[in-house]
């Protein structure tokens, strides 16, 4: 049975235009339907990192149109996009972008309370959980500054899956972590995507990693090569 | 909730650079003391120059002035009604200073609701007789009682009860310089001439220094009754109507309106004093001047370290906008930031501006001009707390404007990316 699609990029160009035009982007087409592993491959400079962006509602400044859960971003205002992020859209970084000045249980908190659809407890509970299931339970109330590399990475998942996102991206989120590291962070992808249905859309230039995932998408050049 | 939330990333973010919110704070605090301590300093000043003269200056003056007619009588005659009339040399009338009826225009001045008290008054050309020499006076016969409730009389009897004007009969309270001239104390009697060449001997009970060198070597008060003797007249002799409104503002329109029902000249404090008034509000404009200038310079060091701060968490903002919160959200957070600090710091100020004042006010200053002053004067007009406070809080708003609508402008894609 084909599940729904919950994200789709229809003819996306995209120019930079400092301090020439250059065209990034060139007709990007495809679809992403619930539950998928996705990773988007390709050499530096690609472009991929840019399409991701796009897809994330960040970078408004493309040609085509992107779909997320059957509405256009098109037309849609700062604090609109800002909402859907918050609700539809979980983020893992190559770098982990947690604020030191908060706990690690209050970073995972934060979009959860920005939503603001459950109370502060009920929130904290969920983000104890996310946090056990990502076996750091014990550093809940830790300063991320006080975490390993690989455990603040841990922190950052857990955060993305706060709001119960329709679709996790990442952009090299295993790029800054070891070996060992790369792989604990692979498995929870992939227990994600195996147990809770999760969406998952990562851009990567490790082909080991790629290989793994449900779907390859492969850029060159500001174009889908392969699929 | 949203508020609560960002109010709690405020206090953090805040938190985590607390020696710098603490400058920025301090930074505002300071401006706001110096500007509550400067403004009651000089409104207390003001208050004080002011109430030099206008305490003791009647809102309105009623009198009479020896002066040539407004219409001659050949300008009522019918006869010439049509002709133009050339009168030269004219001279004044030989006119009593009294005012007349003085009886009905007191009844229908106490009835009039925007008096607050009126102080009747004679005044008396006299010489003071020192042995051989004769020294230029003015006596003013005062209703004691009236005229220390509307002009506070008694701060200016530096010497002696001013009440004993009242109670002891022929009585004197005469100038300091006067007083400095005859070499005479406290109960001795001095011998006075009045207008029409009579020795009247009266009993010093104190003497009163007003701060105008000029008035003191000159003035005494007595009773009424006694200033009606000196001059021979009748107890029904006014020369002055002193009237204190209840709203001074009311003054040049309603000493208008009195000098035509009254038939007699009217002069309003305004018109008497109109330098005053023009020197206090010059004074006050230039201490506003200053503190409003103090605390644009507070306001700008709130700016820098604001800026400073978005510098720093360029990434925290990044990330807080690619989790969903928005630019309005990223711009309250620092606002909110930056009135912490404003009104941190101002009600700090305000409350430092108090204690400062208040320790101006025991600073000692003698001046023998103003003989019932012995520390600098202050004022605690609620109104420069208010204007302190609310300045602060403007400022420290613009100052945290600026910065917050850089940082809602952040576009977290190039700070992400940037790495």
């Amino acid at each position: 049975m084909e599940t729904p699609i919950i994200l789709e990029a229809r003819h996306i160009t995209k120019y930079f235009h400092d301090p020439v035009k250059v065209q990034v982007l060139n007709d990007i087409n495809f679809s992403i339907r619930k539950g998928e592993f996705v990773s988007i491959t390709g050499k530096s400079g690609c472009g991929k990192s840019t399409l991701l962006y796009i897809l994330s509602t960040m970078d408004t400044d493309y040609e085509g149109e992107v779909i997320i859960d059957g509405q256009s971003m098109k037309n849609k205002k700062e604090a609109e996009l800002a909402l859907v992020r918050n609700q539809y859209i979980g983020f893992v970084f190559q770098f982990h972008y947690l604020l030191n000045e908060f706990s690690v249980l209050r970073n995972v908190m934060l979009p959860g309370l920005k939503l603001g659809k459950l109370s502060e407890k009920a929130i904290e509970e969920r983000a104890y959980a996310k946090l056990k299931m990502l076996d750091i339970g014990n550093e809940a109330l830790k300063k991320p500054n006080q975490l390993s590399g690989g455990q603040k990475q841990r922190v950052a998942i857990a955060r993305a899956l706060i709001n119960d996102p329709l679709i996790i991206m990442g952009d090299e989120p295993t790029g800054n972590l070891d070996k060992k590291n790369s792989e604990v962070v692979f498995e929870i992808f992939q227990e994600l995507s195996q147990h809770y249905q999760q969406s998952l859309l990562i851009v990567t230039h490790d082909n080991e990693f790629a290989k793994r995932t449900n779907r390859i998408i492969e850029m060159q050049d500001g174009r889908i090569i392969n699929m | 909730m949203n508020l609560k939330l960002l109010a709690g990333i405020s206090e953090s973010l805040l938190l985590a650079r607390w020696k710098q919110t603490l400058v920025a704070a301090v930074g505002v605090t300071f401006s706001i003391t110096m500007f509550v301590a400067l403004l009651s300093f000089m409104s207390g000043l003001n208050e004080m120059l002011d109430g030099l003269i206008l305490n003791r200056t009647p809102h309105i003056r009623l009198y009479n002035e020896v002066q040539a007619l407004a219409k001659q009588p050949v300008q009522l005659s019918k006869d010439h009604k049509q002709d133009y009339n050339f009168i030269r040399s004219i001279k004044p009338r030989n006119e009593l200073l009294q005012i007349r009826n003085s009886g009905a225009i007191l009844n229908t001045l106490n009835k009039d609701d925007r008096v607050l008290g009126i102080s009747p008054k004679v005044t008396a050309q006299v010489f003071y007789n020192v042995g051989q020499v004769s020294l230029n006076g003015l006596i003013n016969g005062i209703d004691v009682v009236a005229e220390n409730k509307l002009f506070r009389f008694n701060e200016y009897v530096t010497d002696g009860n001013y009440i004993d004007l009242k109670n002891v009969p022929n009585s004197i309270i005469l100038g300091k310089g006067v007083a400095d001239k005859i070499l005479c104390s406290l109960g001795d009697v001095i011998q006075v001439t009045s207008p029409k060449g009579e020795l009247i001997p009266l009993k010093i009970v104190g003497y009163f220094q007003s701060g105008i060198a000029d008035v003191d070597k000159v003035q005494s008060y007595t009773s009424i009754a006694t200033a009606q003797k000196i001059l021979g007249e009748g107890n029904a002799y006014i020369t002055d109507l002193q009237i204190r409104l209840k709203d001074i503002k009311k003054a040049p329109a309603m000493a208008k309106e009195y000098a035509a029902l009254f038939d007699v000249e009217a002069m309003d404090v305004q018109t008497a004093n109109s330098q005053f008034e023009t020197g206090s509000n010059i004074r006050t404009l230039i201490s506003y001047a200053v503190g409003i200038t103090l605390l644009i310079v507070a306001g700008f060091g709130i700016y820098n370290i604001l800026n400073m701060m978005i510098y720093e968490k360029m990434d925290s903002i990044a990330i807080l906008k690619a989790t969903g919160f928005s630019g309005a959200d990223v711009r309250r957070i620092f606002i909110t930031i930056a009135l912490s600090i404003g009104i941190f710091g101002g009600v700090l100020g305000l409350i430092f501006g108090f204690g400062l004042s208040a320790l101006i006010d025991q600073v000692p200053f003698h001046t023998a001009s103003l003989p019932t002053i012995t520390t600098y004067p202050v004022s605690y007009d609620p109104k420069i707390y208010i204007i302190g406070g609310v300045f602060s809080i403007i400022t420290t708003y613009f100052a945290g404007y600026f910065p917050s609508r850089k940082a809602s402008g952040i576009d977290p894609v190039i700070i992400i990316r940037g790495k």
